[in-house]
């Protein structure tokens, strides 16, 4: 601060210095994350094929539709592909990783030796993209070199794990990959929260003779309620922005068994020269985000009051 | 959201200003995907023409996906003003930029190479937009072709295949055998360009054109094209049971170490049976798909040349003329399996696969058998194509039969046109 | 171990142990798995991989794989290996972390010690940002890009990622600091320290596990990011990631797994060693603040 100012000008500029902080951030969520909002909801309104407004030439390129593409967008049945297998895969996934997350934040909170070293190795698959680890994955589950393979050639013939290129069952192998990669970091997110509980709740507890399963059930658990809420949110938004997975794996096969709504976006706007329907399937994207995303802020910023 | 508009307006003008004074600096910055070590080495071979010529390259490569990648990134770069010099592209892409204004107008260097007259017609339709040259062909790919290990056609007593019948009975002797009779691996573009040729085998030529070209709903929704979809049925009865999701070069590796018979795939196989030094002829035999021995359905890779502010470069012109050079066309396909896209270029340094290949493709040209592969983009735009796609994907992966699955290809055109 | 000195009211038999431990070791090998089977066929030669045994370990061992994925496998025209990318990656990712984080710190600051009107609403705006899918952003951030001159410029990458990695750092920030007492900002603020000396002496030394925290996320994230690299970068100034695509999925010729395993490793070892480095910080970070309600 300026030696010189006087104390009425610091005194302002301390009232403002707070806001003036935060408005390059709150600017540019504006710009990038609400201006581009507006504009893919404009889209979605229009005919655009291969660029959205004007070409290279000056020269408007699209007519403003009204819900037309909306109206395609529900008529496809690979759209409708894209969100029974969402449901399929958000559901498994987040219900999946929340459970081994909590199952190996308990079991490593008893004392193990070896904590330091284990922990890293959990967690690890979060450090890699899907471009590499895809092919992996896919290796692993190919029937053809992978575990099917192996497992028959130690002699157990009938084994049988064909399910990424099964129809009906290749989007469980997204969700075994997908799982894999983000159990570790909710293990993470809980074994913080067990280890934030206050023992000595839990030691009086013990002294009225409760057994561990009722001292996790009724006092641990509950008690971490909020990591639950971020763990529910972060899974969330993974699962629906959940693509490089897709290519990597399946590519959206067998046919298009795997297909989810990114995929579906990312194929009409970029492959598909359809960017109207693909801003369409984007906009019902973000108000499912929205639908999941409200009520929780609400929640949690509410309380903190 | 005008005033967005209004931005968009101003930031592409400013930098296209910007773009006129860059293009300068005798660089040709090209966008492509070819980064595999042949098709790389051959790009080179461009490159160093250019750089004898004072001209630096300025490289941007973008794999994946068949150029879908590079489409994508093409995309952001002409909304941020700021085009590569040339880009690589195919079919109704090449077009679909055309009709935007985004290309530069060749036809000075077209004129005075006189392209005209060596470029089949069937290419040039996709080299040119409104009677302008907007982009320079580097090949000719086929995609009608079947890849056969000899010996386990000998020893099963096979011949080339002449007819649809004639295939049959072969996939029957093989898969009695204990051969797994077709080598194919599961992703939508190869069941699509097993699907072009087994529609312009069932239909001929007039129906091909018809169904895929014209879009015309009675050919879609004919029985012609439900024998199609039947045949279909029968190649997927015949491939292994691990086929989904498979990568093309391992399928033609099935065929190369005689796991399997036959594989219909585009000319590019070629260069993994030489990777594995086998001999044309001698290890394996290359043919078209039993019934479009007169036809050719081809793909060819281009490169789109984009506007720089109104005038063609120097660099720009040069390149373009460096790749329609019969030297760098020669070079070039050799390596790649593809053939050259001019047809007056010496067959010399091709192997047998690579005659036939110039040959079927100057009869096919002069004949009127040269057809556009819908499988690659070559006959409807990409928004039919993946339409058309997603039907035949879904019939070969069982989720329609072939009478639904003519129904779906009606409606699927139909939405997506 | 600190047996002796970290209660737990928990108490397992011996039996019990066992079956813990047993689960623990098989969740090893599950996390384990794919980086075996790319470990292990990154030091074959490839035609023990083509001949079919994924999962055995090398007949003969080469490392030959590595050395051609660093320095001469095709990335482009020229055969350069992944070497030259590698710097790209670091000179966009070192300063968006920065950026993204101090960004981050001072947000969170604000949010938490100056609270004004409305604060909770600009929070949650910030907040609703990070589950913007990228994809829908890529067309007009290019125009945005354009306009500002920076398109095709490492700059131009950095703004992209400080932009979208502003609201995860703001939301780690945020909730760390909100148990942070405020009564050691007031007590400083009646001493007469202005904002940015409360910042600096009180806050900052405090924010280690946080900071921690919010840089492995952020570089992870960052590190790994294809879509914007490979659409906003110019072609010499292309990030790993980009050039590990162009490694990996080259459309036609042999596929030299080896190689695309052995670079996609070279590929992941910065984020790996943070992961390694930082990692014991991670949980005590998570720990101290940003599960708290």
């Amino acid at each position: 601060m300026a030696a010189n100012a006087t104390p009425d000008f610091r005194t302002r500029l301390q009232t403002w210095l707070p806001k003036l902080v935060l408005s390059p951030s709150l600017a540019m969520v504006l710009v990038f994350v609400y201006g581009f909002i507006g504009f893919t909801v404009y889209v979605s309104f229009t005919n655009s094929r291969i660029l959205p407004f004007v070409g290279p030439d000056g020269q408007p390129t699209h007519d403003l539709i009204g819900f037309t593409n909306y109206a395609k967008l529900f008529s496809l049945s690979h759209w409708e592909i894209s969100l029974t297998n969402m449901a399929i895969f958000a559901g498994l996934y987040i219900v999946i990783c929340t459970l081994i997350g909590l199952i190996l934040a308990i079991l490593l909170d008893q004392k193990i030796r070896g904590e330091g070293f284990l922990r890293p190795l959990y967690l690890y698959p979060m450090a890699l993209s899907f471009i590499v680890t895809g092919t992996a994955w896919k290796w692993f589950l190919d029937p053809g070199i992978g575990l099917e393979n192996i497992m028959q050639t130690w002699g157990w013939e009938s084994f049988s794990f064909d399910w990424i290129k099964n129809r009906d069952f290749a989007i469980y192998t997204i969700v075994l990959a997908a799982v894999w990669q983000t159990s570790g970091f909710v293990m993470a997110m809980f074994l913080a929260g067990l280890r934030g509980i206050d023992n000595e709740i839990l030691k009086a507890a013990q002294m009225d003779g409760a057994s561990n399963w009722n001292l996790y059930r009724r006092i641990i658990i509950p008690q971490l309620r909020p990591a639950f809420l971020s763990a529910f949110v972060i899974l969330a938004h993974l699962a629906i922005k959940t693509f490089d997975l897709v290519i990597a794996m399946t590519g959206g096969g067998p046919g298009r068994a795997t297909e989810l709504p990114a995929t579906f976006m990312y194929s009409y706007t970029f492959s598909r020269n359809q960017m109207g329907i693909g801003a369409s399937s984007a906009v019902i994207m973000l108000m499912t985000i929205a639908a999941i995303m409200i009520p929780y802020l609400y929640a949690e910023l509410r309380e903190k009051k | 959201m005008r005033r967005f508009e209004m931005r968009l307006r101003v930031g592409a003008a400013a930098v296209a200003l910007l773009a006129a004074g860059a293009a300068q600096a005798a660089d040709v910055e090209v966008l492509h995907w070819w980064t595999s070590g042949g098709e790389a080495a051959a790009l080179n071979v461009l490159k160093e023409d250019l750089e004898g010529q004072g001209i630096g390259w300025q490289d941007m490569p973008v794999a994946g996906g068949g150029g879908e990648q590079a489409m994508t990134v093409l995309r952001a770069r002409v909304t941020a003003g700021d085009a590569p010099t040339a880009v690589q592209a195919l079919g109704f892409d090449i077009l679909d930029w055309g009709a935007q204004g985004a290309l530069a107008d060749l036809n000075d260097v077209a004129a005075q190479e006189g392209w005209d007259e060596v470029v089949p017609e069937a290419l040039q339709a996709f080299a040119k937009y409104d009677g302008k040259w907007i982009s320079a062909p580097v090949n000719v790919h086929s995609t009608n072709w079947v890849w056969a290990n000899k010996a386990v056609l000998d020893d099963n007593g096979i011949a080339v295949p002449e007819t649809w019948e004639d295939f049959v009975a072969a996939v029957e002797t093989l898969s009695a055998a204990g051969v797994t009779p077709i080598a194919h691996g599961g992703q939508a573009w190869q069941d699509a360009t097993v699907f072009d040729a087994v529609a312009m085998s069932a239909g001929g030529p007039e129906f091909y054109k018809a169904a895929f070209i014209d879009l015309d709903e009675e050919a879609l929704g004919s029985d012609t094209m439900k024998e199609a979809f039947d045949r279909m049925a029968f190649i997927r009865a015949n491939v292994d049971d691990n086929f989904s999701g498979r990568d093309w070069n391992l399928a033609t590796a099935m065929v190369i170490n005689g796991e399997a018979g036959f594989q219909m795939m585009g000319d590019w196989a070629k260069g993994e049976f030489l990777n594995a030094d086998k001999v044309p002829g001698e290890d394996f035999l290359c043919f078209r798909f039993p019934g479009t021995q007169e036809q050719v359905t081809f793909n060819a890779d281009q490169f789109m040349m984009f506007d720089q502010g109104g005038v063609v470069s120097d660099e720009q012109a040069a390149l373009a003329s460096a790749i329609l050079s019969p030297s760098f066309q020669s070079a070039f396909n050799v390596v790649k399996g593809s053939v050259p896209a001019r047809t007056d270029v010496s067959d010399e340094a091709f192997d047998a696969c690579g005659k036939q290949g110039m040959a079927d493709l100057a009869a096919a040209a002069s004949s009127g058998n040269l057809f556009g592969s819908m499988a690659h983009g070559h006959a409807n735009p990409a928004a039919v194509k993946n339409a058309i796609y997603d039907v035949v994907t879904a019939h070969f992966n069982g989720e329609y039969d072939s009478e639904t699955a003519v129904s779906e290809l009606v409606d699927a055109v139909s939405i997506a046109q | 171990m600190a047996v002796a000195t970290q209660d737990t009211a928990i108490r397992t038999g011996r039996f019990a142990r066992a079956l813990i431990y047993l689960v623990l070791l098989l969740f090893v090998l599950f996390y384990m798995l794919p980086l075996y089977v790319m470990l292990v066929n990154s030091v074959k030669p490839l035609s023990e991989i083509t001949g079919g045994g994924m999962m055995a370990l090398p007949q003969v061992w080469t490392l030959e794989p590595w050395a051609k994925a660093w320095s001469t496998a095709q990335i482009g025209v020229q055969p350069t290996g992944l070497r030259p990318y590698f710097w790209n990656s670091i000179s966009m990712v070192v300063p968006a972390v920065a950026i993204s984080t101090v960004l981050g710190a001072l947000n969170g600051y604000v949010l938490t010690k100056w609270r004004f009107r409305g604060d909770t609403i600009l929070f949650g705006l910030m907040l609703f940002a990070c589950f913007i899918p990228f994809q829908i952003v890529l067309i007009p951030m290019a125009a945005v890009l354009g306009f500002l001159g920076l398109s095709g410029s490492t700059a131009g990458l950095v703004l992209v990622h400080v932009v979208y990695g502003v609201g995860f750092s703001t939301l780690y920030f945020r909730n760390y600091y909100a148990v942070f007492p405020t009564e050691l900002v007031r007590a400083a603020q009646i001493d007469g320290a202005g904002f940015f000396q409360i910042f600096w002496r009180i806050l900052v030394p405090s924010s280690g596990p946080i900071a921690v925290v919010c840089i492995i996320w952020q570089f992870t994230n960052i590190w790994n990011d294809f879509l914007f690299g490979a659409s906003f970068a110019s072609g010499d100034g292309a990030p790993m990631t980009v050039a590990l695509n162009n490694l990996v999925q080259s459309s036609t010729g042999v596929k030299e797994y080896n190689v695309h395993f052995a670079g996609a490793i070279l590929a992941a070892l910065p984020t790996l060693l943070v992961y390694i480095v930082a990692g014991r910080y991670f949980v005590r970070g998570l720990m101290a603040g940003s599960v708290k309600g």
